[in-house]
Order: structure tokens, then sequence, then C-alpha cells
């Protein structure tokens, strides 16, 4: 029944993904297979923003509020508790709690746009200098040391539920966020074919004229907003599972530009978009990392002003567009030929 | 007795701090309602410049008040004809390119200068207070924070630059029609703010060191401030940044900083709560 | 008059010296149609605004079905069975015509009497054909269209108005003219007006405001005949 909703170019998003999940740990090695754990799981970092932005219109610049307040409820949870279940539940749950609260102060007080994109990304910041000042044994969360600018290392990383000895081993792992990615990808479309989905967008698209049409504008960005943040510390919990190890760099401007940038270069307004943008960025950083030509940031930088500059719409839509065009140019000599026969 | 001193000298300091790191802001964005991200970095620019000059045997005075506001106030020139102005109206996208150009810069100034904490010391000593010392520079900063919103609300209030400006603002068609030029205004304006924002950047250089990421620190807390303040570009400037410091720098005293930060943040939310267009949206309206 | 669908007592908005609306008697009975004309700054927008919840009176009630609507947020009066057209027209530009009748109908009802819904309203509105378009790509006389069938998706009991006809050619202006005829046997309307043509076409009662007070309120005929009304209009100054 929803699945009449879904188009062509979902089933083929979902149907690749599959693929990579199931094709994956079969043709690359152990090390290039823990690289595409963590860019699976900032993919579904970027689905959050993606959804929030593209389709709410709500501009959170402090996307990673929610990303690190989920790795950090994981981390916390994990080390006090000894299993990841919860942990894993927990990192939904918090970060959506906060999302919700502060969700509740901007939309019902009206703020928008500049607003909301200077307030969130405050959030983010003061987050990250929160957490970069508990150093020292004073600052802990049960049995959990936040050690400050040091991050929390030797996170306990998933186990299967109900057995904390049995740890995912690094296939399991990717086949686990590979599915998360699946279900995020498939259930936001779902969403968003909803009612609930079209009166999100039509918000986007017009506020006062959802106003006259008697739907409730504030209610409707609450909950968008903090499916957004759940998910987004969903990714959180990945993260910190990925590399057992979680800092206040979660938190920090450069993350929150990060999943800002791949929603741009992939295309606001879709999911794949921002899919397609995480991965290409991401590839992008790590080969960037290994060389030392130049500085990370000033790269991206460029890149982020070429792309606003010259591609504002991101690759995906500007991919779209193009094919629009040609198949009309292709069109119009045939109507020609038609018109003078 | 001095401790109740030293206290009112760190509010006073906190709310100069707001106005320096605003000031610049509140005119590129209340008078052009461009939303530039890389604010932070101007005032980083500005540091740098600052520092760098001093190191080479420029007096330490002509460093911060002249070299730092010339050389941000040219790159914002620059910045506005290659790129603000290509976007104007275009927020969003102003938004973005803006963030470009702030990971740019920061990514410029750790490749030539590295990532290390690069420093001046602060000129002009303390003085004893009672029990505690209190640094002289603190003190003129405070001063030159009021100099600055004194000379602007001068030049906006009397001269016809500002007249020209403040026009241009409002009603670029018509400003057009009486034969000046809105591109040449608007980076006139964008150059000052720039500039204010850069010399801002040059006296604080001192106090905090510079790092290519201390934009970071700034930037938000100046957007809060000018928001805040709503859109009289001085009294807006000046009562948010009264409300903001107190505030933080009491928090601060009572907690830790970073509660003192917090508290800022909380305290811009509930403002904007109430008075969803800052606080001279409502009140003072019509000032400058 | 049986109870009034919407009655307005002594409504007043004040702005600083201006008294934009002055004490406003207004009485619309069930399946009614009524026309609000006056030149320029008689208080007609102001008037409507006040009833749509988007500016709250100074003093007066505003009653629909005998509760006070005055002041309320404009999406509660919506969910009250009030439809609203603005001015300016207030659409989703990046939706289908389809999906804005969906979203109107969809809110009060479930999925297959939405979708029910939204075809007869598009057979009704004579839309059909853009059915699938999108709505910021049309011709402003469509988008027009677009908004009265978007607010009568929602099946509300009173419609407003505003201007329905602006900125239509000849040929539509007839067909807006028919639409709302049609409409009205059902619903009870209320039109704020400047195309006289339009108004000469759709009016049964019409109410003429002046300086914010209702100056006369007489059936079409009477009002063209009417000198105080001619006065205003022609510049002259009429009544108190």
């Amino acid at each position: 029944m929803i699945l009449r909703h879904l188009s062509p170019g979902i089933l083929v998003t979902a149907a690749v993904m599959v693929a990579v999940a199931v094709g994956a740990p079969l043709i690359v090695d152990q090390f290039q297979l823990l690289q595409l754990t963590v860019f699976a799981s900032m993919c579904i970092l970027a689905l959050s923003l993606g959804v929030v932005w593209g389709y709410g219109g709500i501009l959170c610049f402090g996307q990673s509020a929610f990303f690190g307040l989920g790795a950090y409820t994981y981390a916390v949870t994990a080390v006090n508790v000894g299993e990841s279940t919860l942990a894993i539940a927990l990192s939904l749950v918090v970060p959506a709690v906060f999302a919700a609260l502060l969700g509740y102060f901007m939309f019902y007080g009206r703020l928008s746009d500049v607003y909301l994109g200077v307030i969130t990304l405050s959030v983010t910041l003061i987050f990250f200098n929160l957490t970069n000042s508990t150093a020292g044994d004073a600052y802990r969360i049960g049995r959990a040391r936040l050690n400050g600018f040091n991050g929390m290392p030797s996170l306990p990383t998933f186990n299967v539920p109900g057995t904390p000895g049995r740890l995912l081993d690094p296939t399991e792992t990717f086949y686990l966020v590979m599915a998360l990615l699946l279900i995020v990808y498939v259930g936001l479309h779902a969403l968003l074919a909803s009612h609930f989905g079209r009166v999100v967008v039509a918000v986007r698209e017009n506020e006062t004229r959802c106003e006259l049409l008697g739907y409730d504008v504030r209610r409707h960005k609450l909950l968008i907003f903090t499916l957004g943040g759940a998910i987004a510390g969903l990714a959180g919990s990945l993260f910190a599972n990925w590399g057992a190890f979680v800092s206040p760099n979660v938190f920090s401007l450069t993350t929150t530009s990060q999943i800002i940038i791949w929603v741009i270069v992939g295309g606001l307004g879709t999911l794949v978009g921002p899919i397609i943008g995480c991965v290409v960025m991401q590839y992008l950083a790590t080969e960037l990392g290994t060389q030392q030509l130049a500085n990370t940031s000033l790269i991206f930088g460029i890149i982020f002003l070429a792309f606003v500059l010259l591609v504002p719409r991101g690759i995906v839509p500007s991919l779209a567009a193009l094919r629009a065009r040609l198949s009309a140019a292709r069109a119009r000599p045939a109507a020609q030929a038609r018109r003078a026969a | 007795m001095d401790l109740a001193a030293v206290l009112a000298l760190e509010i006073l300091n906190g709310i100069a701090t707001l106005v320096l790191i605003s000031v610049g802001l509140a005119i590129v964005f209340g008078m052009m309602r461009v939303i530039n991200l890389a604010h932070g970095e101007f005032l980083m620019l500005g540091g740098y410049a600052a520092i760098v000059a001093t190191n080479h045997g420029v007096n330490i005075w002509i460093a911060m008040l002249v070299v730092s506001p010339i050389v941000v106030g040219i790159i914002g020139v620059v910045a506005e004809r290659l790129i603000i102005r290509v976007l104007y109206g275009r927020m969003i996208d102003t938004l973005l390119a803006t963030w470009g150009l702030s990971l740019f810069f920061i990514g410029l100034v750790t490749t030539i200068f590295g990532n290390t904490v690069a420093g001046i010391g602060a000129p002009l000593g303390g003085i004893a207070v009672g029990r505690y010392s209190i640094s002289l520079y603190r003190l003129l900063l405070v001063g030159i924070a009021a100099a600055i919103l004194l000379a602007l609300y001068a030049v906006l209030r009397t001269t016809r630059l500002g007249l020209l400006a403040r026009g241009t603002m409002e009603n670029p068609n018509m400003a057009a029609a009486l034969g000046v030029s809105p591109p040449r205004v608007y980076a006139a304006t964008f150059g000052v703010g720039a500039a204010l924002t850069g010399l801002a950047g040059g006296l604080l250089a001192p106090i905090s060191g510079v790092l290519p990421t201390v934009g970071a620190a700034y930037v938000a807390k100046a957007f809060i401030t000018v928001i805040s303040g709503g859109t009289a570009i001085m009294a807006g400037t000046a009562s948010a940044a009264l409300l903001f410091g107190t505030v933080n720098q009491l928090l601060t005293y009572l907690t830790t900083p970073v509660i003192g930060e917090a508290g800022l943040l909380a305290a811009a939310i509930l403002l904007l709560r109430v008075l969803p267009h800052g606080i001279t949206g409502k009140l003072f309206r019509g000032s400058l | 008059m049986t109870d009034p669908i919407l009655q307005t007592i002594a409504l007043s908005i004040r702005f600083g010296g201006v008294e934009a609306v002055r004490g406003v008697n207004l009485r619309l009975a069930e399946r009614e149609l009524r026309c609000l004309i006056g030149p320029n700054g008689a208080g007609k927008s102001t008037l409507f605004k006040l009833l749509t919840g988007q500016l709250q009176p100074t003093s007066g009630r505003i009653l629909f079905h005998g509760e006070d609507i005055a002041g309320d947020h404009t999406h509660a009066i919506a969910r009250r069975g009030i439809g609203i057209k603005t001015q300016v027209p207030n659409l989703f530009d990046g939706l289908t015509v389809r999906e804005h009748l969906w979203l109107a109908a969809r809110r009060t009802n479930a999925r297959v009497r939405a979708d029910a819904i939204t075809d007869e309203i598009l057979e009704r509105v004579g839309l059909r054909q853009e059915a699938g378009g999108v709505v910021g790509r049309l011709s402003h006389g469509l988008r027009q269209w677009v908004e009265l069938g978007t607010v009568l998706a929602g099946n509300p009991e009173l419609i407003l108005l505003d201007e329905p006809a602006a900125g239509m050619t000849h040929d539509e202006v007839a067909r807006t003219a028919e639409l709302i005829r049609e409409i009205n046997r059902t619903h009870a309307l209320i039109v704020v007006e400047h195309d006289m043509q339009f108004v000469r076409m759709i009016a049964r009662t019409v109410t003429v405001m002046h300086q914010g007070a209702v100056l006369v309120e007489d059936t079409m005929d009477r009002i063209l005949k009417n000198r105080a009304v001619r006065d205003i209009y022609l510049g002259k100054h009429g009544g108190a």
C-alpha cells in the first residue's frame, strides 16, 4: 500500500544499499569494510539533517548537538551497564527529548530561519565547550568518567542483545549499520508519503496556508525536528561503537559544518542526495586526510563556496534538472518534425 | 568592597567585549540584513594582523588600532564584491557561502601560521584595587567600546555619510534615483563593518591569544547579541550586550565560565521567546 | 433573521490615533452571500483580517454560531469551519493542484474520502486538466481558482474571500462569478471586492464601508442608485 508511493528512484537506491550490504564483505578487505561502516553511519546522520532541513525547511545548524548527545549517551550508558542494547536505545531517546525541549522553545516561540540557525549552532558549540571542560575525576556519570578534551576511550562495543560477552564482529556490525541505513531511508520516505509527512512539506512551502487549512504548524515542526534528533542520536551511537571512542569533537563546528556540506553537495530536498553527498565528501576527506598538500578546512571551504556559487542546488537535483533538459531537447526536434510533416 | 569593584569591572568588561565583537556584525546584519558566518574569522584575522604586525616591529597600538581594521576592512570589501554581492537577497545561500568563507580562512591561516596559539602580551599592566589587581588594558577596552558606540551614533545621525547609508538600506531604488550608487554604499558598509570587527579582533588579541579557530567562540555570541538587540544598530547592540554581559559574567563568577556561556544562550532564548524581534524591535523603536 | 452564522457586534480596532474599523455590526445568515465594498482605506481589508484572526480587535465581538472568536488564532478559526482566501494568494508553490486539495480535505477526512473529495472539487472548480500541475508555474487566474478549490475542499461552513477576482481576465472573472454563485448554494460567503463589474455579477446584499464604519447595507441595485455611495466613490464627502 505504502509501496505505491515509493518511486522507482527510491527502490533503486534501496536495491543498491542491499547490494552493497551483501556484496561488500565478500569483496573488500577488513580495513575497507570498517571504512564503509563509518561511511554508512554518517549517511544516517546526513539523512537526519536531510529530512529536517530539506523536507521540513528547518535550518538546523547544530545537528551535531544531537549526534554528539547520542554518542555520549551511548558511551556513558555502555560503560555503566556493560551491555549495549540499553545504550543504543537511550542514544535515540536522550537526543530526542532534548530536541523536543529545544524545539518547543524555538517553534512555539515562532522563531524562524536565521534565529533557528544561530540558536542551534550555539547549542552545539556550548555542548562542545561543556564536554571539553569535563576533564578530571570529578566529572563522571556513574562509573563513566567524561574526561574532557581527551575523550572517552575503550568503550564497550555492540554485543548481541542479552549476551554481553558476545560482541559483534566487524562484518556483523557492517550488516547492522547497513540494515539501519536501509530502514531509516525507506522509513523516512514512507513517513514523507504519509499524511503527516505531506503536511510537513506543506509547512515548508507556506506556513500561512497550512494554518489557514487548520493544521498546527508548530506541532508538525516540533515532531519532525524531534525525529531528526533521534536519528542523529542513533548515528552517534554507531559512531561511538565504530571507534570505541567518543570525544567533544562530535559537537564541534567542524562536525556540524560537515553535515551541512553533505546535504548541500548532495542536494537539498531529496533523501538520496545527502547520502551521496556524505559518501563523496567522506571519501574525499579520507583521501585528503592522508595527504599533506593542503589543509582540510581550506579545501572544504573552497568546495562549500564553489557549490553555493556554482551548483546551488547540489548534485542530485542538478543532475535531475540536466536530465530533464536533455530529454526536452531531444523531444524538440521530434516535435518540430511532426509539425513540419 | 574591592571585590565588588572587581566584579563590577568584570561585568563591564564582559559587556564591552560583547559590544566590540558585535558592533561590526550589527552594521552588516542590521543594515544590510546579511548573515556573515565568517564574522568570527574576521575577528580572528584582525587578531593575527595585530600579532604579525607587532612581531615585525610595528608599535602595538598602531598594530591594533590601525593595521587590524585596515587589513580586515580590505578583506571585507573584497569578500563583498566577490561573494556577498552575488548572493544579495538569497539569505540561505549567503549563510552557506560565508560559512564556506569561514572554513576557507581557518584553513588558510592554519596553513600559514600553524595550529598553535600566537600571542602578544597585554600592554599597560595593572593597578591594585585592594587585594586584587585589575588590568588597565581591560579598563581601556571598556572605554574604547563606549567610544565606538558614540562615534557610530554620531556618524549615522549627524553626517551625510550616515544619512546616505541609512537611506540606501531603507530604499536602494530611491537612493539610486538621487544619484547614490547602492553597490558602492553596500561595499562601503560591509567594509566598515569588517573593519570594526578587525579592530575588535586586534584589541582582543592580547587578552585571549589567537588560534585559527578562535572565531567559533565569538561568532555565536556575536550573532546572539545582534539578533537579540533588534533592528536598531546601536541601541540594540548596547542593550543586548548590557543584558547578556551581566548574565554571563555574574554566572561565571558564581559558577564556571561554561555555565556562564550557557546562561547567556538561555537568556537569549528566553528573550527571543518574549520579544521575537529583539529588544529594539519592541522597545526603543525608531532609535538608531 | 434566524440565528446568523456570523455576527459582529460593535467591532472596532484602533491603530494609534486611527480607528480603522468603527463599531461595525454585521449579520450574516446561513448560506448568505455578502459583498463588502468601499473605496480605498474604508477598512474592508482590516475588517477581513479581524474576521480571520490576523488582527485582534480593540473592542467588540465576533460571533460564529454564537461563539466569540475575536482574537482567536488563525488556525483555530480555520478549524471551526471558516475557509479563508487571502488577498495575496497563499499557496504551496512547489506542490501540485491535486496535493493542495488533498491536504485541505485530508485534515478532517480519512484517506479514501479525501481522495474522493479531491476529485469532486477538481471537477467542480474546473481544474481537472491541471490536477498534476505544479501550482507555482500556473497562471494567476488558475492560482486564484486553486486557492478557491483548496478552501472548498476543507468543507467550511463560511467562506471568506479577499479579492477573488483580482488580476483576472474578463472571461476568468465571469467564470469566477459563476463559481461563487454555485458555491453559494451550499455555503455562506463574505466577499471583499474592488471590481464593481464582478460584484454586480454575484451580489445580493452589499455592505458598503466608509472610513471604518458601515455606510449602508442594501441590494446591489439600490446601492448603485444611492447618492451617498456615489459621493464616497467620487471623492465628495458623504455621510457623517
